[in-house]
């Protein structure tokens, strides 16, 4: 009887593995040659001096020697992070605040998180182009400066202070609608007898938000800040738009670097060497994330 | 006793209105870009600024239109975001049912191998992509669009999540029935996960319709440019045009303001069905 059950769970497995070749072959297929075949091709191409057109020469580790000798790299390296320092924070406290401003007291809450998702769909550079119109030097922002300080407008498109400011605030035009999403949904999913027993308790909006709703929507916070993270190291159409990197190269970013690198000066070695720092760091920074997380994010009951 | 007592809301009214404010504030470039489309190009920097100009020039609306293959643009944007949106559900859900619920010989080591990849950012292998596409002579083309992002870990990780939360039971009654694995996956397990699906969907289509680095390499004429790619041309070609590129900016960002009111219902509910937030 037994032998008899294991053969049948044996011809199974048999049927099961004959299945997973054919549900699997179209990914792992297009998996292979799209997936690991670049990636480790990329390694390949950044220990070479690649250009386009022309010969290659294998150069061991110079390229990623060279890069980190340039100064450019630390200078984009630097805007990159101020970048994420003055991006990340921002879009999880204010796509935080507005998901819960939304509360179930306001009506037509859809309408209003559709509206404020609106900017993270519309053609990016559509964006990026309105505003450069409304920055650009006697646009609505210089003009209105000027009309209510009464003195002159800082070039904001053109200064190396401001520039950076620009930047940042239309990534977060466009990139806080997706954490509001999933910060809603988070808010949504939450059990309202909870809500109900700490408002009965006596607690305060505040006190409620920080001690009850914070930790519930903490697997929600977890996985926004991670995704925020990993995309703003990745900056790249933003500055590209609207101010090219510059002025000077005070906007420029490591992914602007990298197209440049790749895709005008048409170096590919140093291409890839520069994408295995964005890499790095990312992987570095997941890394923290995880690490950190048992001390804040609690998942279930 | 009294300070004790939690500070009482504001009215849900009061509420509504700053938040509406907020709201008008936030979507106020997009108010400007209307504007700025139906000004007269000398009057597009007047100090102070006016919401209208002088006259409602539609005339810009068709200069872009004139300037830009807006229509060519918007159609390749479509198309490749949908096909590729296509072709990611339909080698995801697949490959997702076989980690889900198959067994077979290293399948954890192949899984594992697909999650490694789960963060590989795109930058890091545009280069050798662009190396390979071009081996393949298919710069400048639809499958260079699509192709090559098509087969990310992403939507495999997400279905297997979400096909291990359906009960094995209703497969097992349907095999018992004598009905085979695919016949199992499309009658069963599809419908139940219709919901997922169609997230990944349209996330798969966001991406691709974003998608800007890709096509700023690969693309290089255009009439095979996505809109982001062509409006980037043309702002290459006629820097100081900004009524004509209003005009095209405003026509690019209408359709996705249609659908985002469109699906205005599912948006919220579709990232909390397929678990992507994170629970």
């Amino acid at each position: 009887m037994s032998t008899h059950l294991a053969a049948r769970r044996s011809r199974a497995r048999a049927r099961d593995g004959w299945a997973a070749l054919g549900f699997l072959s179209p990914m792992v297929i297009g998996f292979g040659l799209f997936m690991v075949y670049p990636l480790i091709a990329s390694i390949v191409v950044s220990l070479y001096d690649w250009p386009v057109f022309g010969e290659r020469t294998f150069v061991g580790l110079d390229n990623y020697r060279s890069l980190l000798d340039a100064s450019t790299f630390w200078t984009v390296l630097r805007n990159t992070l101020v970048f994420v320092l003055a991006y990340v924070p921002a879009n999880i406290a204010i796509s935080l605040g507005l998901a819960v401003w939304i509360s179930p007291r306001i009506r037509g809450r859809g309408l209003y998180r559709a509206l404020f998702f609106l900017p993270a769909v519309t053609p990016l550079v559509a964006n990026a182009v309105v505003w450069q119109v409304i920055f650009s030097p006697g646009g609505f922002a210089a003009s209105t400066w000027s009309s209510v300080t009464g003195g002159e407008a800082p070039n904001f498109l053109g200064s190396s202070t401001w520039a950076m400011a620009v930047v940042v605030m239309l990534s977060l035009w466009q990139g806080i609608g997706y954490n509001l999403l999933i910060f809603s949904a988070g808010l949504d999913a939450l059990p309202e007898d909870v809500m109900e027993a700490a408002t009965l308790d006596g607690a305060g909006t505040v006190r409620r938000f920080w001690s009850i709703v914070l930790p519930l929507l903490s697997p929600s916070l977890f996985f926004a800040l991670v995704m925020t993270l990993i995309s703003s190291f990745q900056v790249f159409a933003q500055p590209f738009v609207l101010t090219g990197g510059g002025p000077g190269d005070a906007t420029e970013t490591l992914v602007t670097y990298l197209y440049r690198t790749g895709f005008e000066r048409f170096d590919m070695g140093m291409a890839s060497a520069v994408a295995w720092v964005v890499f790095g760091l990312i992987m570095l920074v997941t890394a923290l994330q995880f690490l950190g997380q048992r001390r804040w994010v609690h998942y279930g009951d | 006793m009294a300070t004790d007592r939690a500070p009482r809301p504001r009215p849900a009214w009061v509420s509504q209105i700053l938040l509406t404010v907020v709201l008008l504030c936030y979507l106020f470039p997009f108010v400007w870009m209307v504007a700025t489309a139906l000004k007269p190009a000398d009057e597009i920097f007047r100090k102070p600024p006016t919401l209208v100009g002088s006259r409602l020039e539609w005339a810009n609306f068709a200069g872009a239109l004139d300037h830009l293959p807006l229509w060519r643009l918007l159609w390749n944007s479509v198309f490749t975001s949908a096909l590729g949106a296509l072709l990611v559900v339909v080698v995801s859900v697949p490959a997702a049912y076989a980690f889900a619920r198959l067994r077979f010989r290293g399948s954890n080591a192949l899984f594992v191998c697909f999650l490694g990849t789960l963060m590989v950012p795109q930058e890091v292998i545009v280069t050798p992509m662009f190396l390979l596409t071009r081996e393949l002579g298919w710069d400048n083309s639809y499958q260079a669009l699509v192709l090559p992002w098509a087969f990310t870990a992403f939507g495999t990780f997400l279905l297997r999540q979400f096909f291990r939360t359906i009960p094995v039971e209703l497969e097992e009654a349907a095999m018992l029935d004598g009905a085979s694995r695919p016949r199992v996956l499309w009658s069963v397990i599809v419908p139940i996960a219709r919901p997922a699906i169609a997230v990944l969907a349209v996330f798969t289509f966001l991406t691709y319709w974003n998608s800007f680095l890709w096509p700023l390499v690969i693309v290089s004429s255009m009439d095979m440019a996505t809109v982001p790619l062509g409006l980037q041309m043309f702002l290459g070609q006629s820097g100081n045009r900004w009524d004509l590129l209003m005009a095209a900016a405003t026509l690019a960002v209408v359709p996705m303001v249609v659908v985002v009111l469109l699906l205005q219902r599912h948006l919220v509910r579709g990232i909390a069905l397929s678990g992507l937030g994170g629970r």
